[in-house]
């Protein structure tokens, strides 16, 4: 069957699943809308937070981006696996027992202040909103390739989806729509890996195969990937540091922490019944995701190496121009791949000097999405990843938009402006904040030049440096108060914003942030996207600072405190 | 059901701290310490086709973050049992 043909079917049957799901789980109470009344099973949230976390970023650019960056592409698979076990050890189980809606409102009751409240949703709505700008790329990236549309329309039907289940269903549509997203991502990316590692090591499993030899040989396929990029001039794959060893510390440590700081993935231990289920959520939702990540660096690393085999097939033998391979003209159509044949011979030249080589463009982001087709696999896993990376950025972009939807409507509303409000008023509000998010991400997702990549890592550093530090004090420290609180975070988001408007302009240009040299003048090497780890710790110094000369909080705060580190008890969110 | 005295309490908490800085000092090790700041060491060492150290960055760390997270969970449940806090 077409290519085009199959691809339109299996997106279409998994969208009907995902609507049909939407649907059949209406929400109808307030809480049910934000939290699914507390009734969903570990394992079962593992999923749904596995899918709500794993975007357009990890489905389709990481894999990419470590393909071409070697061993300095980890600091996105410790960075963003690690942050889990600061999620399961210092803010799920309490943020559990505290037992609200929101983020915000934590933030609000443990530091006494509105203030600090309306300066929690603030930052909270920069990170998500700055995160859901890059998934509503993703999507309409992803709809125009395979549907073979316009990037604006793929963009108008990815947020006609979004706007139907995530306002309509609410979380619990968004938790069992979730569950079979995972299932669909996970399937679509496992699937052409196993079929990749298969066909090159003979060995079926990625994690394996990346440290077999080469079918029918005795090189291993890291040595001999190790050799073919040295021998283009790139740097060796498996010791390829990303700037500098200080760099490579404060990124992983910046999307560690900034992973422990989402709202979105947070308030999804709300939704689980007990404070024993919220721990061992966290441990379900790793295990879910690192599949993904620990396939993805075989994926990298074979795409490398297909990619080279299939311009170079024989070392000094290149490939004629003419008789590229399909998948190459459907991404040259796309502008994501360009060649310009700088000697005249006819035939391409991938080299790592600028001067000679001749694929001028290998944009990242097309490597997951061309991988299959480069490795010549059937068109219906073709079809099957295509499928999958749309479940990864819907799914995203949906969790982002609750987190979004019950900042507005329950803090700022219900917490702050309008107390009084009705329950039915308040879910109303929630669904116009929703709408209105989806419209404003849209909007923006029309217009920049490029967000997706650098847009990310930013959502990262922003709610490493804002929330997470206020969230663990709030737990951690008796004697954090609300001056100290609302300093922190204020200097910490400010620190952040600024280093990164100043080296990469207020409209980040994306597509070349993730391979742009480093430049002399940033801070120690640290490049802008890892500096959420020093937002952090200004963040940290602030509040303590602050909070040593102003009173401390008072008693009511401080057995809130004692409430929270107690694991019985759990009242709140087990519905009505 | 809560603490039977204030003295259970701050000794549960304690006990709770100390686990997790425990974990947390596993946590840095594996990822940061072989990962990141001992690769080159590691990566004299060769595992299959893998070095060492670019194992751990782009393996090992994962596969221990995990087991980390859910022995984490064992742990924590076995002390809420010895202080009594584990019913509902």
């Amino acid at each position: 069957m077409e290519l085009q043909t199959l691809t339109y079917i299996v997106v279409g049957l998994t969208f009907a699943l995902y609507m049909g799901i939407a649907v059949w789980a209406r929400a109808g109470s307030t809480k049910e809308f934000y939290v699914a009344g507390g009734g969903i099973h570990p394992v079962a949230n593992g999923m749904a937070t596995a899918a709500d976390w794993m975007s357009a970023a990890s489905f389709i650019s990481m894999a990419g981006l470590i393909a071409f960056m070697g061993y300095g592409g980890s600091v996105f698979l410790m960075g963003w696996t690690g942050g889990f076990v600061l999620l399961a050890m210092l803010l799920a189980p309490y943020l559990r027992k505290y037992g609200k809606f929101t983020v915000p409102e934590f933030i609000g009751e443990r530091f006494y202040s509105r203030t600090a409240r309306i300066v929690a949703v603030v930052c909270l709505i920069i990170c998500s909103v700055t995160y859901v700008i890059g998934q509503m790329k993703g999507i309409g990236v992803a709809f125009s390739r395979f549907l073979e549309v316009s990037y604006e329309i793929g963009l108008l039907i990815g947020m006609a989806i979004v706007f139907f289940y995530a306002v309509l269903g609410g979380m619990k549509g968004i938790t069992y729509t979730q569950i079979a997203q995972f299932c669909v991502l996970i399937l679509a990316y496992t699937i052409p890996a196993i079929f990749i590692s298969f066909n090159l090591t003979g060995n079926p499993l990625p994690q394996l195969g990346l440290g077999s030899t080469m079918a029918g040989t005795d090189v291993y396929l890291l040595d001999r990937l190790d050799q073919v990029v040295t021998e283009l001039g790139f740097a060796e794959y498996s010791t390829d540091v990303r700037g500098s060893t200080l760099n490579m510390f404060v990124y992983t440590l910046s999307l560690m922490i900034g992973t422990a700081g989402l709202p979105h993935v947070i308030i999804r231990f709300f939704t689980v019944p007990t404070v024993k289920d919220a721990r061992a959520s966290a441990g379900w939702a790793l295990v879910f995701i690192s599949i993904l990540y620990t396939t993805a660096p075989a994926v990298a690393g074979m795409a490398r190496l297909n990619l080279i085999n299939t311009i170079e097939p024989v070392a000094g033998e290149h490939l004629v121009y003419d008789e590229r391979p399909q998948w190459f003209k459907n991404w040259e159509t796309t502008g994501l791949l360009k060649f310009e044949d700088k000697n005249g011979d006819g035939r391409i030249q991938y080299v790592a000097d600028k001067t000679t080589n001749e694929m001028v463009k290998v944009d990242q982001d097309i490597m997951v999405l061309a991988n299959p087709e480069i490795a010549k696999l059937p068109n219906w896993v073709i079809a099957l990843v295509a499928a999958g990376g749309l479940a990864a950025a819907l799914s995203t972009a949906a969790g982002l938009l609750l987190a979004i939807a019950s900042a507005i409507s329950h803090d700022l509303l219900k917490g702050v402006f309008m107390p009084d409000i009705s329950e039915k008023n308040e879910l109303m509000a929630s669904r116009v904040a929703m709408a209105g998010a989806i419209a404003g991400a849209g909007y923006l997702g029309f217009n920049p030049p490029d967000f997706a990549a650098g847009t990310v890592a930013l959502a990262f550093g922003l709610a490493a440096s804002s929330i997470f530090p206020a969230l663990m004090m709030g737990i951690f420290s008796k004697r954090i108060n609300k001056e100290g609180a609302i300093a922190g975070m204020i200097a910490g988001i400010s620190v952040t914003l600024l280093y990164v408007f100043q080296h990469k302009g207020i409209m980040f240009v994306a597509d070349t942030a993730f391979l742009g040299s480093l430049d002399a003048n940033w801070f120690f090497g640290i490049e802008p996207n890892a500096f959420g780890a020093i937002g952090a710790a200004m963040n940290f110094a602030v509040a303590y600072g602050v909070s040593r000369v102003t009173q401390a909080p008072p008693q009511a705060v401080q057995d809130l405190v004692e409430y929270i580190r107690v694991p019985t008890g759990v009242e709140g969110a087990q519905g009505h | 059901m809560a603490f039977k005295s204030e003295a259970d309490a701050q000794a549960y908490w304690k006990e709770n701290v100390g686990i997790m800085l425990k974990l947390l000092v596993v946590w840095f090790v594996v990822s940061f310490g072989c990962g990141i700041l001992l690769v080159d060491v590691l990566n004299n060492i060769q595992v299959g086709g893998y070095k060492l150290g670019f194992w751990f960055a782009q393996q090992g760390a994962i596969y221990s973050f995990v087991i980390l997270t859910f022995y984490y969970a064992r742990r924590m449940g076995k002390l809420d049992s010895k202080y009594g806090v584990d019913g509902e």
